[in-house]
């Protein structure tokens, strides 16, 4: 009951504006752009015969890959550029010129080195999402603060156990804010990425429905779908913020 | 070898700020026997937290030089465990995790038991039952108060048996009532432990309810005024007249008029 006294504005919003949105077509007799309804029935037919979970699946893959790759690589180079101050010195200018480049702007090179199949989506969807990981990661590290550092300089425990026990766990919060970034550019950038030259993924979707026969009633469904698996990424990644080792920085 | 616990021998420090040096520390001298408390105040800012991490082993002087059992002091130990006002307990861990957290490297690759008594656990859990702490091993520290965090870092300091506890400003975040209550906690566990101690505080109250002797700093840059031996037995009541008549000394000579 309290949560639909909640929820009842934002339905509210959405109801006026799926109202909006159909007396608008209606009235102005528009031929090309759907109504709500014929969105759902556009996108029940996808569902039917299977290709909407092949592009869904094709879409998450990519971002599964590259994202995945990004994280490997991110999380070690920035704890390792956060504690090494000349690694620091050397790295930071290069990342920080490289990571305002949009990632759409790498499109052509990206065709050019990898081509136009699975390969180069994902490699967009890597160079998106490392850079405020990395970022995020190093910020974690400048930001411990130094009571816990001399308190185990002073317990005389090994690195080992100083990574393992104070550093790392110091950084997670930081570490899961730089994922909840990377993994929002990465589905930003994947749809992008799939609407240049692929022949699956909800990117080619939105693109191939329009080009073939002007289907705006796909081209909506596929937008909707995107809003709504993009939303979902972001719930998965904020339960990590539920982790009951990385609860002390969001409670207080 | 020398009952001498603590022996700081003419220290001096000084910082640099806007090109010039402000001295902070000044031809300080003196010695802690072993199992003495000694208390250190001083006026807010006179340099007594740099004193302390000097002879902690945190900091540098630039002249003079600190022993630790004869031996010079070349940085931070396990011998020695700071507890500051603002604490140190790990937020990601938990209580029990926080008290074994100096044990880690301790057992690896041997067996759980070992001659020190018992597996890091239960020497972990012995110190917070110790300190009050029973049926909070698996707790966050930010579910515990303020005066339960102090216990945890206490506990955490006995779990490696050091022998010196440096004290900076202990118990000045707590409210008066837990202040007293950790006071009373601390004296108890000193009874059986034993530990050299050199409290550094503000607070002359706090100094003459458990020292055994009471150093006076001066302002900037700091240097010993004064030096005050405190023959009261524990426990000690703070309303007997000789108590007070010593507090009141200590405030004169801290420029206080009571």
């Amino acid at each position: 009951m309290r949560f639909l006294k909640q929820a009842a504005p934002a339905l509210a919003v959405f109801i006026a504006l799926i109202a909006i949105w159909w007396a608008t077509v209606v009235i102005t007799e528009s031929a090309i752009f759907p109504t709500p309804l014929q969105v759902v029935t556009g996108a029940w037919e996808l569902v039917q015969d299977g290709t909407l979970f092949e592009h869904i699946g094709a879409s998450l893959m990519r971002v599964g890959v590259g994202f995945g790759l990004a994280v490997v690589i991110a999380l070690p180079l920035g704890l390792w550029m956060g504690w090494v101050r000349g690694a620091y010195l050397t790295l930071n200018p290069l990342f920080q010129m490289l990571r305002p480049i949009s990632p759409i702007a790498w499109i052509p090179i990206a065709i050019l080195w990898f081509g136009v199949g699975d390969l180069s989506p994902i490699f967009l969807i890597f160079l998106s999402s490392v850079f405020p990981m990395i970022v995020q990661t190093v910020v974690g590290v400048h930001t411990i603060e130094r009571r816990y550092l001399w308190a185990a300089a002073n317990f005389g425990v090994s690195r080992t156990t100083l990574f393992r026990r104070v550093v790392i766990p110091a950084v997670l919060p930081q570490v899961i804010v730089g994922m909840r970034i990377g993994l929002g550019v990465a589905w930003l950038v994947v749809v992008a990425a799939e609407m240049i030259a692929l022949r699956s993924g909800l990117g080619y979707l939105i693109m191939d429905s329009r080009n073939a026969g002007n289907r705006y009633d796909l081209v909506v469904a596929a937008m909707i779908i995107i809003g709504i698996i993009g939303l979902m990424l972001d719930g998965l990644m904020r339960l990590l913020e539920q982790l009951k080792s990385v609860r002390w920085r969001y409670v207080r | 070898m020398s009952d001498k616990k603590i022996a700081v021998e003419v220290l001096s420090k000084s910082f640099v700020r806007n090109r010039t040096s402000m001295p902070v520390v000044d031809n300080v001298s003196f010695s802690v026997a072993s199992g003495e408390f000694v208390a250190i105040v001083g006026p807010s800012g006179c340099g007594k937290s740099t004193l302390m991490n000097i002879i902690a082993g945190f900091e540098r002087p630039d002249a003079g030089r600190v022993l630790i059992d004869g031996t010079p002091q070349t940085g931070p130990s396990k011998n020695g465990i700071v507890i500051s006002q603002y604490g140190s307990v790990f937020p990601w861990l938990t209580v029990r995790e926080n008290l074994m957290f100096g044990l880690e490297d301790e057992n690896r690759g041997q067996t759980p038991k070992n001659k020190t008594g018992g597996s890091p656990q239960d020497r972990a859990d012995h110190y917070a039952a110790m300190v009050g702490l029973k049926g909070f091993e698996k707790s966050y520290p930010h579910e515990l108060s303020g005066g339960m965090l102090k216990r945890v870092e206490l506990a955490r300091a006995l779990v490696v048996k050091p022998e010196i506890l440096y004290m900076d400003e202990p118990f000045s975040a707590l409210d008066a009532l837990m202040n007293l209550r950790m006071r009373n906690e601390l004296l108890r566990i000193l009874a059986e432990e034993r530990h050299t101690v050199l409290l550094i505080t503000h607070d002359v109250e706090e100094a003459v309810h458990m020292a055994n002797r009471i150093m006076v700093l001066g302002p900037r840059p700091t240097s010993i005024q004064a030096t005050f031996e405190v023959p009261f037995a524990h426990p000690r009541k703070l309303s007997d007249p000789a108590v007070q008549a010593l507090r009141e000394e200590i405030l004169g000579e801290l420029g206080v008029e009571t």
